[in-house]
């Protein structure tokens, strides 16, 4: 089966214009999203406590949280998690009492308040120290994993061709951050290793783009670089949608079964993959024709010998 | 000739895939329930093996096999109920120096387990437990070592009849105040020669001998409160009663502590923190003195004031006689006269000399046990991090001495739980510097179960999907794929398997996410094949065009994806690390088997041979 029989000759750089502008608003939607209301980041990043309970039969949120304004944690955050059989508590980091045995108490809160059974499914518990600790590392994480990707395409690619990728990979970046502040999804540390793989993919993709148009650069004569880099785009269209779509069945497959756990993380990869799928068809060979690529961009440099001119 | 591979390719590619199976086959054996038994002092033997197996054989509890590994003794059952029966009865039938804990063992054959094969190691998410981060309180640790430094350098001074004023302690260091200039000279001389560990910077016209510890002595007392810290922490987890917990050294002032499938959490935690110890000093004046001195405030130079349980003072003589380090072995018992909760000690051979002088001399007086607990609780104040440090000393006991002390005798005044929590605490030895909880992930067993089953599954039908997928898009060639696909599979479990590294749920979602992205590599060359084929190559030449062209892009695109990985696995904070590792032995696994393997399939149908059409 071939849904594309290697002969589309769909004119991208011609409407690249309005791939602009949708990048344009999705880049400002997310900015303006960071800015107003930020990400509601995990107690991974900002300390404090989760505790998951299961029951065994359905509960109500209403009484479990007036249980617990009532035993001094008005501030608690409580939502059913997956069914409707679990519920999920959330607590900011407190100053006055025992830390550890805080995730303790609350059980014991949850149990009194019910005539069913509760179960400790999960706790964590980070410090205020640990959070801190996170952020940061997550935040260099991101920038030594951008540095790496950088100095390596640099290292790969010519310059113009460097710039397209770190620009798609800056794109992607971005717009899946503003995805989770537009949602107010949970921001944690698992969505942070989804969003490194994500940069890692959205890469890989744009690699194998900018490698075809390095090779037809190289290879076809007497064509406009607008129609150079339409034909290798077309030429690896193929391959972008089927490797997308397969990435996709399996990341699909985690979000629905993979339990609720996962489901931040697959969520995160799934929005990456989709506009690393696009970005690597627009956004790297757009900065391209910006920059005026040209045939001499991509032409091997050939060492220059030294001349022995003397007489 | 075009497409073949020369014969040791082949051999070469069975023998990894033979080998990769064999390496991947005991994760599909499961776990028996079994029960891991150790000896506090001494390791185990044949003969400790037997008296096990007496024990439960007593009972009638079927035992499915038994096994002696590293001092340790371990007996696989048939079910959960008998491992359950099988705990009651040994902790029963065998004496309070030997260890148990429930343990589910891997039920690998004998003939993998001979070529060292091992199922993945499952992570705290997988199978349930508990993962504490504690922070080690290393200004109180200087803070006790000062202290301690403190009455050495008064009973020193003494010892040389150097006279001096006084000696106090602050957070700069250690001051020594004398009364003339001469005095304070001889003090520097010995001091400097006898306490290497400091620093000292004499003051003339104050007359103040300022002390400080160098950075030398400040390092190697972290070092070795940490190194303690981890030593008691495992003395501890072993009293528990938890098998293969890991107990490791973060960065230099943490500790990690792992307990796998342990279901008490809250007991974990009181027992793992706690820094509950005890001492012993006899008491100053009478009752009345006693009651004056909390009215008043004023407490005699050699004494200080503390309170009983239920409020009512004490003073006790400075001088303590023996303190908890001091005690080797304790026991919660009940005090055949009182019948009430006790708990009974047993003195190291320093400690007993001390007591039984010290009890001699002053039969018909009265003692004083103390109770003393830290406590340590980081609170974040504006940007700062401020850590508020508390220690509870309180008298259980004050109980006049009958008669001359053995290095045995009874301690009472707690509850039941308290003298239970406090003989596991001395038993196990007290920690150097008091330890805060400063992260925690639990994760119950039920949620284990889910995750690995909802993993599971996961991975199961991603895969399925991309198989049905790659057929029907590729035809013959999407299966050369998906052979490639399940191979990969086996691989990543067998490689995982070999490093015992740790299987996570975001470590299954780097599986997943593998596979989908594993396939990459083929569908590139598919897509070249196809291409030169359109272009009007020849089968043979456009499979061989096909391989040779996509390689470079190939790799250029797992490379960034691996950088990616690896900056991950240096973030790397538990699960995210199992992301990580996963991510990156699939990234590895799938370039080899999507390009050798599945080249090697083509090579074998396709190469050295007439074919006029592919079908892909």
């Amino acid at each position: 089966m071939q849904i594309l029989q290697g002969k589309s000759t769909i004119d991208f750089m011609g409407k690249r214009k309005i791939a602009l502008v949708l990048s344009i608003i999705l880049l400002a939607a997310s900015i303006g999203s960071l800015f107003m209301r930020g990400l509601n980041l995990g107690i991974d990043f900002t300390g404090g406590y989760l505790i998951e309970a299961g029951y065994t039969t359905d509960v109500d949120i209403g009484p479990v949280r007036d249980a617990l304004a009532e035993n001094g944690f008005a501030d608690a955050m409580v939502q059913h998690f997956g069914t409707s059989k679990d519920i999920l508590v959330r607590i900011a980091p407190r100053e006055d009492v025992n830390k550890a045995s805080l995730s303790d108490n609350i059980l014991s809160v949850l149990q009194n308040a019910s005539t069913d059974t509760v179960s400790m499914r999960r706790i964590e518990f980070v410090g205020p120290q640990v959070g801190e600790e996170l952020r940061e590392k997550g935040g260099l994480a991101m920038l030594v994993a951008l540095g790496g990707i950088l100095l390596y395409v640099s290292f790969r690619f010519q310059f113009k061709s460097a710039v397209g990728a770190i620009l798609a990979l800056v794109h992607d970046v971005i717009i899946v951050i503003g995805v989770f502040s537009i949602t107010q999804m949970d921001f944690d540390l698992s969505v942070l290793a989804a969003l490194l793989a994500v940069i890692g993919y959205s890469l890989n993709d744009t690699v194998v783009v900018l490698d075809r148009i390095r090779e037809s650069f190289r290879n076809i004569r007497k064509r406009t670089p607008m129609e150079i880099l339409n034909i290798s785009i077309n030429q690896t269209l193929a391959r972008t949608l089927m490797t997308s779509l397969t990435t996709m069945l399996v990341l699909l497959a985690l979000f629905i079964f993979g339990g609720e756990i996962i489901q931040g993380f697959a969520f995160a990869l799934i929005i990456g993959v989709l506009i690393g799928t696009y970005s690597s068809i627009y956004i790297a060979s757009s900065t391209l024709m910006a920059m005026n690529v040209h045939k001499q961009d991509f032409l091997v440099v050939a060492k220059e010998e030294v001349v022995d001119d003397r007489p | 000739m075009l497409n073949q591979y020369p014969l040791w390719k082949y051999i070469a590619l069975i023998v990894a895939i033979i080998l990769g199976t064999l390496y991947a086959l005991p994760n599909l054996f499961g776990e028996d329930p079994a029960v891991q038994v150790s000896h506090r002092t001494q390791s185990l033997d044949k003969e400790g093996l037997l008296v096990i197996e007496q024990a439960l054989n007593a009972r009638s509890i079927p035992i499915k096999s038994s096994e002696i590994i590293d001092g340790r003794v371990l007996v696989r059952f048939n079910d959960e109920s008998s491992q359950l029966q099988a705990v009651e009865a040994l902790k029963e039938s065998l004496d309070k120096q030997y260890l148990i804990a429930l343990n589910l063992a891997p039920a690998t054959p004998d003939w993998l387990r001979a070529v060292n094969a091992a199922p993945m190691y499952l992570g705290l998410d997988l199978r349930g437990g508990v993962h504490f981060l504690m922070e080690v309180d290393m200004v109180a640790a200087i803070k006790r070592l000062e202290e301690g430094m403190l009455s050495d350098m008064r009973s020193h001074l003494r010892k040389e009849k150097i006279r001096y004023r006084g000696i106090t302690r602050d957070e700069n260091g250690l001051h020594i105040r004398f009364r003339s200039f001469e005095d304070m000279e001889a003090a520097l001389d010995t001091l400097e020669d006898q306490f290497r560990e400091f620093l000292f910077i004499s003051n003339e016209d104050e007359l103040i001998i300022d002390a400080k510890l160098t950075e030398n002595a400040i390092r190697d007392e972290k070092k070795s409160a940490l190194q303690q810290n981890i030593i008691t922490l495992r003395n501890r987890v072993n009293e528990l009663g938890v098998a293969e917990p890991v107990i490791q050294q973060q960065g230099d002032s943490r500790i990690v502590v792992q307990l796998p499938g342990i279901q008490d959490t809250a007991g974990a935690k009181k027992i793992l923190g706690a820094t509950a110890t005890l001492e012993f000093r006899l008491t100053e004046g009478t009752r009345a003195d006693w009651e004056d001195a909390e009215k008043t405030g004023r407490v005699p130079l050699n004494a200080i004031l503390h309170f009983e349980r239920d409020g009512s003072p004490v003073l006790l003589k400075r001088r303590v006689i023996v303190t908890g380090d001091q005690i080797i072995d304790a026991a919660s018992t009940i005090d055949q006269q009182k019948g009430v909760p006790a708990v009974s000690v047993r003195l190291n051979s320093k400690g007993a000399k001390k007591m039984g002088e010290t009890t001699r001399e002053n039969v018909k007086k009265p003692m004083a046990v103390v109770f003393i607990e830290n406590k340590v609780e980081s609170k974040q104040v504006g940007d700062e991090v401020i850590k508020k440090r508390t220690t509870i000393r309180e008298v259980i006991n004050v109980s006049t001495i009958q008669e001359q002390f053995s290095a045995r005798f009874q301690i009472t005044g707690l509850e039941s739980q308290e003298a239970r929590d406090l003989a596991l605490l001395l038993r196990a030895g007290s920690l150097r510097a008091p330890v805060e909880i400063i992260e925690e992930r639990t994760i119950g067993p039920s949620l284990g179960k889910d995750n690995i089953e909802q993993g599971f599954m996961s991975v199961m039908i991603g895969f399925c999907l991309v198989l049905v997928f790659m057929a029907i898009y590729y035809k013959s060639f999407g299966l050369i794929a998906n052979i490639a696909l399940t191979v990969n599979l086996v691989f990543i479990v067998a490689i995982l398997s070999l490093l015992q590294a740790t299987l996570t749920l975001p470590g299954i979602a780097g599986i997943v996410l593998t596979v989908g992205m594993a396939v990459d590599a083929n569908v590139l060359i598919f897509e070249r094949i196809r291409e030169e084929l359109r272009n009007g190559n020849s089968p043979q030449a456009s499979i061989h065009a096909g391989y040779e062209k996509a390689f470079s892009t190939i790799t250029d695109a797992n490379i960034t994806t691996l950088l990616a990985a690896i900056v991950l696995f240096s973030l790397g904070t538990g699960p995210v690390k199992g992301f990580a590792v996963t991510l990156s032995i699939g990234i590895i696994t799938s370039m080899f088997t999507a390009i050798v393997g599945t080249r090697a399939v083509v090579n074998l149908i396709y190469g050295g041979r007439n074919v006029k059409k592919l079908s892909i």
